[in-house]
């Protein structure tokens, strides 16, 4: 298994197999033939995110280089330039972008997630064998609290707390969860992750396991993600067979052992005491808290719950140190966060940067700023639970204080960036509804007060609304944050205030207007057809599927806007641009 | 996946508990429980499996389960109705679940759910075809963003999609069944 350099062939999902068939076929061959010592293995990875349809994205590890390849002659140059001849070949060079730093993602796309010795080979559960044979477990506690990781799932509470706390409970039985049950709308880091390297989760529970003393680990996953399932199934048979999880691992007195779980699609299990309740058996409502689960928790057991790309940090911590990863970060958020950026930008995908790196580079730098020519107008962090933030909060160094002092937060990492044909009360009505449907019902101000909030959006969507309903909301919302049982009603309220403090005039012009200058309140649009541009051809009332539009060649065309279902398909259409939206 | 389930259990017959008169009809279900002997800390993997078998979760069979793990049915009833994941009506033997994703939305994930709609003649309350076929519906998300927007035929996933490649995807699943009928 020793390998000097790695050969990645990046394919989009399972699309793009046959394209890259004749590259990789190419690449084995000339291997074949130039290194008969059998040092560069050739990789199938697979990209997170958009790939150029006319090329193949090809990297090189360890050099950290990329080409992009057209057809089979580039792989024979690549092969004998680069490989064996190692001179650089600048014509198939591709860009790469330095300021992404994967510690989460060390592993996905690089190893078969399928083959634990592949993991192996990249220090695998070396960090395990580590702390049961070198390590106390508050040695290991204490390694994780200096390391300064705090969970990715949202909130940002420290790590190596919540192990302590679980640690010095009280009880004979201990659980480890790991929360996979990542529901928030545009977020896929988690999932990434169990696709593509499955055994640094199950490590990092048996790490945990063993320093907090318990001896069996839940994964809560959602049952929408079969592969990842499928992938952690077999990562946990191949490391049960190996003596890496099981009883006495390692030949040690620690025994640890792991058993999937599925979700059934409810965004409140993300709340650990509804995760609880659901694991086992019931309907997904929270509890209050206090008493902690640290405390308290599955079947009344002190259980540590974490978040997956909190777990997937874990190895790396315990075997390069806590100040080597102390380093990296702000003063309070360190290491990495890894981010699905996704919505208008032209490079939509997976990034890992360390905290504090600004919302500018990873939009504008990293994901190749907004396509279409169109402008940039906010970008949502934190889901259904944070908030927008505009143009000139873009150079901001991203940490957990910075997001909430902006009125946002930086929930599981989904980033929705927005251009200008984007609408605030859309968008606000988009998430007040997921958040209306999620909600479980157990207690009134999440229950009533979204479902009021939702009222009061669709009226100003449909020109109904009254400025005073804005002071209602900001109430509504604040009673939301103080009195409801979890975060899900906590937050509900959260985008809107936050669109509320950013985009007010859009709001006003709803309004008292009655106009939405992003054309997505379809009930606030007319459709016009200007008679100074239009060259009378028809198209728009050929094209009409209300037969909205009157008239004809000679005397001119009108839209009858009683008529009109408002598609947008003759604006679209009209070549003369003759027909006018407001 | 039917497969599966009864050869799981029947390697599990021979000790497993006896139950009292289990109705012919539900062999399927008693061996689903069987495999997750009785425990009613298991009750969402049980209707999963449930409703992998039946496509929905029938009250009938709710019933028996609630009786088999001595459970109230009010609360297998709860669990069903919490879950987004469980159907209480047949669903089609195609379930489109188009992604409503933040993603997806902002890139007009809304006006692939239309077209699939109006090319399957469905609306927001009729969502299942007469010929039990299709079934549409949208899920909060699907955790493909990079393609957005994406929706997922049973067990496949579509991403870029326009209007074009949604109507060839849905007519091309039309044409597959009918030249399995002839």
């Amino acid at each position: 298994m020793s390998f000097n350099r790695y050969i990645l062939i990046y394919r989009e999902s399972d699309a793009g197999v046959d394209k890259n068939e004749n590259l990789f076929d190419a690449f084995m061959k000339e291997l074949g033939e130039k290194d008969p010592s059998n040092s560069v293995q050739v990789v199938d990875a697979v990209m997170n995110g958009k790939a150029d349809p006319d090329s193949t994205l090809v990297k090189i590890i360890p050099d950290n280089i990329y080409f992009k390849c057209k057809d089979p002659v580039d792989a024979i140059k690549i092969v004998d330039d680069f490989i064996i001849k190692n001179n650089p070949v600048k014509k198939l060079e591709a860009a790469a972008n330095n300021i992404q730093y994967r510690i989460v993602l060390r592993n996905c796309g690089v190893i078969d997630p399928e083959n634990i010795n592949e993991y192996i080979a990249r220090e695998g559960y070396s960090a395990l064998e580590k702390v049961l044979f070198d390590m106390t477990p508050d040695e290991v506690i204490a390694e994780i609290k200096k390391s300064g990781l705090r969970g990715r799932g949202g909130a940002g509470f420290p790590t190596g707390n919540k192990w302590a706390f679980t640690q010095q409970a009280v009880g004979d039985v201990k659980y480890v969860v790991c929360n996979a049950d990542e529901g928030d709308p545009g977020a896929y880091m988690d999932r990434s992750t169990l696709e593509g390297d499955p055994n640094s989760i199950i490590e990092a529970m048996a790490i945990a396991g063993y320093a907090v003393g318990a001896s069996k680990g839940y994964i809560y996953i959602r049952a929408e993600y079969p592969l990842a399932i499928k992938r952690l199934e077999i990562a946990i048979s191949q490391a049960t067979e190996m003596g890496l999880m099981g009883k006495n691992i390692m030949g040690s007195d620690f025994s640890f052992e792991i058993e999937i779980r599925y979700g059934a699609g409810a965004f409140v299990c993300g709340e650990e005491t509804a995760l609880l309740a659901s694991l086992q058996g019931e309907r997904g409502m929270p509890k209050p808290r206090p008493p902690f689960p640290a405390v308290k928790g599955l079947w009344g057991k002190p259980t540590v719950i974490n978040n997956v790309e909190t777990l997937a940090n874990i190895p790396v911590i315990i075997i390069k140190g806590s100040d080597w990863f102390n380093r990296i970060g702000t003063e309070k958020s360190k290491g990495t966060k890894v981010f699905a950026v996704t919505g208008k930008v032209k490079n939509s995908g997976l990034v890992e940067v360390p905290m504090g790196t600004t919302l500018r580079d990873i939009i504008f730098t990293v994901s190749g700023g907004i396509g279409n020519n169109r402008k940039f107008k906010a970008v949502q962090t934190g889901g259904p639970s944070g908030g927008v933030i505009p143009e000139k909060f873009l150079d901001t160094p991203i940490d957990y204080e910075n997001l909430v002092a902006l009125g946002s937060m930086m929930g599981s990492g989904g980033m929705i960036v927005m251009d200008e044909d984007d609408c605030m009360v859309d968008v606000n009505k988009f998430y007040l509804q997921f958040s209306v449907d999620e909600s479980c019902g157990k207690c009134a101000p999440c229950r009533l007060g979204g479902r009021q909030l939702l009222t009061y959006l669709q009226d100003i969507a449909k020109g109904n609304g009254d400025l005073k309903d804005i002071d209602k909301m900001k109430r509504i919302g604040n009673a939301m944050q103080k009195a409801s049982l979890c975060g899900l009603g906590q937050t509900t309220s959260n985008p809107i205030q936050s669109a509320l403090k950013y985009f007010y005039d859009e709001y006003e012009e709803h309004i008292v207007h009655k106009k939405c200058r992003a054309g997505k309140c379809l009930e606030l649009l007319t459709y016009t057809i200007n008679p100074e541009k239009c060259s009378r051809c028809g198209i728009c009332k050929r094209v009409c599927p209300a037969s909205a539009i009157s008239g004809d060649r000679e005397s001119g065309f009108a839209i009858d806007n009683a008529v009109c279902i408002k598609c947008g398909e003759c604006y679209n259409r009209c070549k003369f641009d003759a027909i006018d939206r407001g | 996946m039917r497969d599966n389930i009864e050869n799981m259990a029947s390697e599990n017959d021979a000790d497993s508990k006896k139950v009292a008169t289990p109705v012919r009809q539900y062999d399927v279900v008693v061996k689903i429980l069987e495999n997750y002997q009785y425990n009613h800390e298991k009750l969402i993997p049980i209707l999963h499996a449930v409703q992998e078998e039946y496509r929905y979760l029938p009250e009938a069979v709710m019933m028996y389960v609630a009786n088999a793990l001595g459970i109230s049915p009010a609360r297998v009833y709860g669990v069903a109705t919490f879950y987004a994941h469980f159907a209480l009506q047949p669903k089609g033997k195609y379930v489109v679940r188009v992604c409503d994703g933040t993603a997806c939305h902002v890139k007009g994930s809304m006006n692939m759910f239309e077209t699939i709609k109006k090319v399957l003649s469905l609306s927001d309350k009729k969502t299942t075809t007469d010929d039990l076929l299709f079934t549409v519906e949208t899920v909060s998300c699907l955790g493909a963003c990079g393609l957005a927007p994406v929706m997922m035929v049973n067990g496949d996933v579509y991403g870029q999609l326009t209007e074009n490649k949604v109507k060839d995807i849905i007519e091309n699943i039309r044409k597959h069944e009918a030249g399995v009928k002839k």
